[in-house]
């Protein structure tokens, strides 16, 4: 053979390669594991089930101590988790699905936001009564907010300016100007408010009202509470109903809340708020996350150490699948 | 908004109790730091509604100084609302003392039953629970375990004797036995050795669970693996009702404690720092919900069912209508850990389920 030749076959076997290797990485990033994953206060670890092997736990990842809130970031190759006892985020690669590095917080983070850009943490330190703004490539605490008592929920708004964040203790959601980092508006809701929901036409927010059984829904436009949705399952006492977790189909019409002791989730129409149905699910339920397709809802139990999988079609409980100790929250990858 | 603050300088509950040769044994110490946390968290509350909260403090020698001093912070400085962390005799001759003026007391570490009953007042509401409260969630644990036939030991106070008139009450509620009560002594004469010992004192009998009537604290945590027959040692020692205990981690627990400990070193949280924070909460959200610091209007939404406390041990708290004792969960305490959270889930009741603790409305002996 000429030499020129030996060259064009090395270069094409090379151009494969390349082509080959790109096709892998891409790949590996634009289609998703479908993969369930929850975390677990105890047993600090996060259990990953496949959904396609039978809702096997198919690993379980050791993380730092009492991981709670789960976050992607930089489209879905990364899951952040915040665990609480160590003061640290973990950052795992979703592909190896081991933990690849830490972010040092303040005390005690359970419940962070990712701002639009995703160069930013925003964490909420139950014990610092504070939100800190947390550089994600320096590693760097940049702002520190002050809030009340015990903040936990956070929501960031569709253009990233503002920053939503419950205090548990004050009975008050504050409103933050994210480019300033300052509180701008504080609504006061119901007793103790956890979580926040933004909706998708942009002019609602809700918030679940832990110790008085309700949701309250917030214009945004005047930050006025506009009414509050009161869940009751039946067999349950208003003061057993203690909301917490709460998501969202994609189009914004249903919304599904977890009742925390009274063992329930609620679907609800968001245009009539009407709740339409209550879903019997494990002991004490706080995370909520929905499939993809948005035809199953995946329900964490903490205090009966197992997932419930809720048909959203039949709007059934058709399994549970035992976990870790005190699970907390699910995330469910594309 | 100012609150008040009242205190004994020679309170005997204080005074030589939890302590011996200068090694402190229980976890007893004066509630002040309770409500400073509460004052710290009602800091954002106050950005929001325009109203700083603050507190006055007053140590006195007696119940007519303390009244005289409420008197004057009332008009010269218009605090109306007073947490008192007084003996059950003190605060009934405050209260009388009061009797016609815009004040309310609110009572953080008595938990006399008689303050409840036939001694209740209008203008004092309690945060810490009634004896009857904490007899009646021991009974719900040990009736739900079926360890019904119950040996007391008795000291030789009155409040000893107290406790045990609650604890008859509780046992008839609830359907238990008390099958002996035998008194104790704290004395080393071998005269009394009958009263002293305590596996002569816990024999001859068959009984479940022995029940410690011991306020002093002195005699009772020495009862453990000395009876006569292997039994769970309850009441002053070894499983004890409370209104709070340091090990409690559910239910955000975790968060108010570490606020304690950051202010009170060494302290830890107890029972009347609970109450003392609640009696500030219970203020700081009547404030804030009534949008008012008036104290007709403060004091109406405090006392009605529109208040929703949060008492960080899982039930939303309010104030009872008929005796204005805050209604909340107990703890059932060992020295390290938190067993159960009283009421058990196995106990009804037509309206709230806390209301099977303590005195209901139709028992109660309060006439305001």
């Amino acid at each position: 053979m000429t030499q020129s030749r030996e060259c064009g076959y090395e270069k094409g076997i090379l151009l494969a390669l390349v082509v080959l290797g790109l096709a892998l990485s891409t790949g590996a990033r634009a289609k998703g594991t479908g993969y369930v994953f929850v975390s677990h206060e105890k047993t600090n670890n996060i259990a990953v089930i496949d959904p396609k092997q039978d809702y096997k736990i198919i690993q379980w990842i050791p993380t730092s101590h009492r991981p709670r809130d789960m976050k992607f970031g930089d489209n879905r190759a990364l899951l952040y988790v915040a665990c609480g006892d160590d003061d640290v985020i973990d950052v795992i690669d979703v592909a190896a699905l081991k933990v690849a590095d830490h972010i040092p917080t303040g005390r005690s983070p359970e419940m962070f936001e990712l701002s639009r850009d995703e160069r930013t943490l925003y964490v909420s330190n139950e014990e610092g009564s504070s939100v800190q703004e947390i550089s994600i490539a320096d590693k760097l605490i940049m702002r520190e907010i002050a809030t009340g008592a015990e903040p936990e929920g956070l929501a960031i708004s569709g253009d990233g300016k503002t920053l939503y964040v419950t205090s548990e203790v004050t009975d008050m959601v504050h409103v933050v100007d994210t480019e300033a980092g300052v509180v701008t508006d504080n609504i006061v809701v119901g007793t103790r408010p956890r979580r926040l929901l933004l909706l998708p036409d942009g002019k609602q927010l809700w918030v679940s009202n832990e110790l008085s059984g309700q949701v309250s829904v917030i214009d945004r436009g005047t930050n006025r509470v506009l009414t509050t949705l009161d869940f009751l399952p039946p067999g349950f006492r208003q003061a057993d109903v203690t909301p917490v977790g709460m998501t969202l189909t994609k189009d914004g019409k249903s919304a599904i809340v977890a009742l925390g002791r009274a063992n329930h989730v609620g679907f609800v129409d968001t245009a009539t708020r009407k709740i339409e149905t209550y879903v019997l699910v494990g002991s004490r339920a706080w995370g909520v996350a929905l499939s993809p397709d948005e035809k199953t809802l995946y329900v964490a139990n903490g205090l009966s150490d197992d997932l419930s999988i809720v048909d959203t079609e039949s709007r059934k409980a058709i399994r549970a699948v035992p976990v870790g100790r005190v699970p907390h929250s699910v995330l469910v990858d594309d | 908004m100012k609150l008040g603050y009242v205190e004994l300088a020679d309170d005997p509950r204080y005074a030589d109790r939890g302590a011996h040769s200068g090694i402190v044994f229980t976890d007893l110490g004066r509630p002040y730091q309770g409500s400073q946390v509460a004052l710290e968290d009602a800091r954002a509350i106050g950005r929001v509604t325009g109203v700083e909260f603050s507190m006055e403090k007053a140590t006195g020698k007696s119940a007519d100084e303390l009244a005289q001093r409420i008197s004057k912070w009332a008009t010269d400085d218009d605090i109306h609302f007073v947490l008192a962390d007084l003996p059950a005799a003190a605060l009934k001759d405050l209260e009388d003392g009061l009797a016609d003026r815009p004040v309310m007391l609110i009572n953080i570490s008595a938990p006399d039953d008689s303050l409840r009953g036939a001694d209740c007042a209008r203008n004092v509401a309690h945060t810490y629970p009634s004896q009857a409260m904490l007899s009646d969630a021991l009974m719900q644990y040990l009736v739900a375990k079926g360890w019904l036939q119950i040996m007391v030991l008795q000291g030789p106070t009155p409040e000893d004797a107290a406790l045990v008139v609650a604890l008859q009450h509780s046992a008839r509620k609830f359907h238990a036995n008390i099958v002996e009560n035998r008194p104790f002594l704290l004395t080393n004469d071998p005269r009394n050795r009958e009263q002293t010992n305590v596996a002569l004192m816990t024999g001859g009998v068959r009984y479940d669970v022995v029940y410690v009537a011991d306020g002093s604290g002195e005699f009772g945590r020495y009862v453990a693996y000395e009876t006569s027959l292997p039994r769970p040692v309850v009441g002053t020692a070894g499983l004890v009702p409370t209104a709070w205990s340091w090990s409690w981690d559910r239910d955000a627990a975790v968060q108010l404690q570490h606020r304690y400990e950051r202010i009170a070193p060494p302290r830890r949280m107890n029972g009347a720092d609970w109450a003392a924070w609640e009696a500030v909460k219970a203020v700081t959200q009547a404030v804030m919900r009534s949008r008012s610091t008036a104290f007709d209007a403060v004091r109406a939404f405090l006392l009605s069912d529109k208040l929703s406390l949060d008492t960080v041990k899982g039930n939303p708290g309010s104030f009872r209508a008929w005796d204005h004792q805050l209604r909340a969960p107990v703890l059932l305490s060992t020295a390290d850990a938190v067993i159960e959270r009283a009421p058990l889930p196995q106990y009804l009741h037509q309206t709230n389920v806390l209301d099977t603790l303590g005195i209901d409305a139709p028992e109660t002996a309060c006439r305001f």
